[in-house]
């Protein structure tokens, strides 16, 4: 009964929390439409789901959030250093082919947002197949040494989160 | 001390890094010389750019106005959303007039990238070659 209702209890979860923010005032009267907008929208937009992941370790989300923020904060320093101080001659960019275990379109979305977001590296574009992602790098020193950065601190994190 | 002083001090901080940051960002623009390094500093930017003042707007509204505002943390997870969805359409769209295929290194699988190469089972489409 409660899985027909609510068929995707996150996304009812988020539409909720998304709401209470947007109007910015936890009121009794927001709540319920915050409630009625988390149960009917998912229930319309469920053929858009047809096999949706499921989250199978939220505290494990929660600790790849946190590694993300920590990585952006550390990484937009670095970049800004070479921005600054490193000569446009000395720029080693480059391009890195990821190769990906990850499976799920939306855990490789998740990966491919998150390279972006960490400063230095842009996801461009997957393999045909999506076996592979191709990174681009401001500079790096060693590009091999990137490609296991990514694969070791986010990718492992998200094979635990999503599979 | 006051604490209405020690608070927008505080505030200011936040204010002046995320200050840095955007300028910092913009130099990079200039300063760069290719399209795809280009497209790293602005996306860093945003970052903490945008971060620095979101962070400084909440304390304002926690500290000085005395109420709890989420706006900001929307905005981020919209920021989050969207900042990388432009840059991959940045890059996608000049790496089709400008990177050819053999500039790119092996995708290490059967099929090329999907930016010039079709999908598996969709090869004869054709229709989204440039």
């Amino acid at each position: 009964m409660f899985a027909r209702l609510v068929p995707h209890p996150v996304l009812s979860l988020t539409l909720l929390l998304v709401w209470l923010g947007l109007v910015n005032k936890v009121t009794p009267g927001n709540l319920l439409l915050g409630l009625a907008l988390g149960l009917v929208v998912p229930l319309i937009t469920a053929a858009y789901w047809p096999d949706r992941p499921t989250l199978h370790r939220p505290l494990k989300a929660a600790e790849y959030v946190a590694v993300v923020f920590w990585d952006i904060v550390v990484a937009n320093i670095h970049v800004a250093m070479i921005i600054l101080f490193k000569p446009n001659a000395n720029l080693r960019s480059c391009w890195i082919t990821v190769p990906l275990e990850l499976t799920s379109p939306e855990a490789i979305t998740v990966l491919a947002g998150t390279i972006t977001l960490t400063p230095g590296t842009v996801s461009t574009t997957l393999a045909a197949d999506a076996g592979s992602l191709l990174v681009h790098c401001l500079h790096a020193e060693d590009p091999d040494a990137v490609r296991d950065t990514i694969k070791a601190r986010y990718e492992s994190r998200l094979m635990e989160v999503f599979q | 001390m006051d604490l209405t002083l020690l608070s927008e001090a505080f505030i200011a901080l936040f204010l002046v890094i995320s200050g840095i940051f955007g300028l910092v960002g913009s130099f990079g623009l200039v300063k760069l010389r290719e399209t795809m390094q280009r497209l790293h500093a602005p996306t860093k930017a945003t970052t903490l750019g945008v971060g620095g003042v979101l962070i400084a707007s909440m304390l304002y509204f926690l500290l000085v106005k005395g109420s709890l505002s989420f706006h900001e943390l929307l905005i981020t997870l919209f920021l989050f959303l969207t900042a990388p969805i432009t840059a991959g359409f940045i890059a996608k769209t000049y790496m089709l007039h400008r990177v050819s295929r053999e500039d790119l290194p092996s995708t290490g699988r059967d099929y090329g990238w999907a930016l010039y190469d079709a999908a598996p089972g969709k090869e004869d489409d054709g229709n989204d070659q440039p």
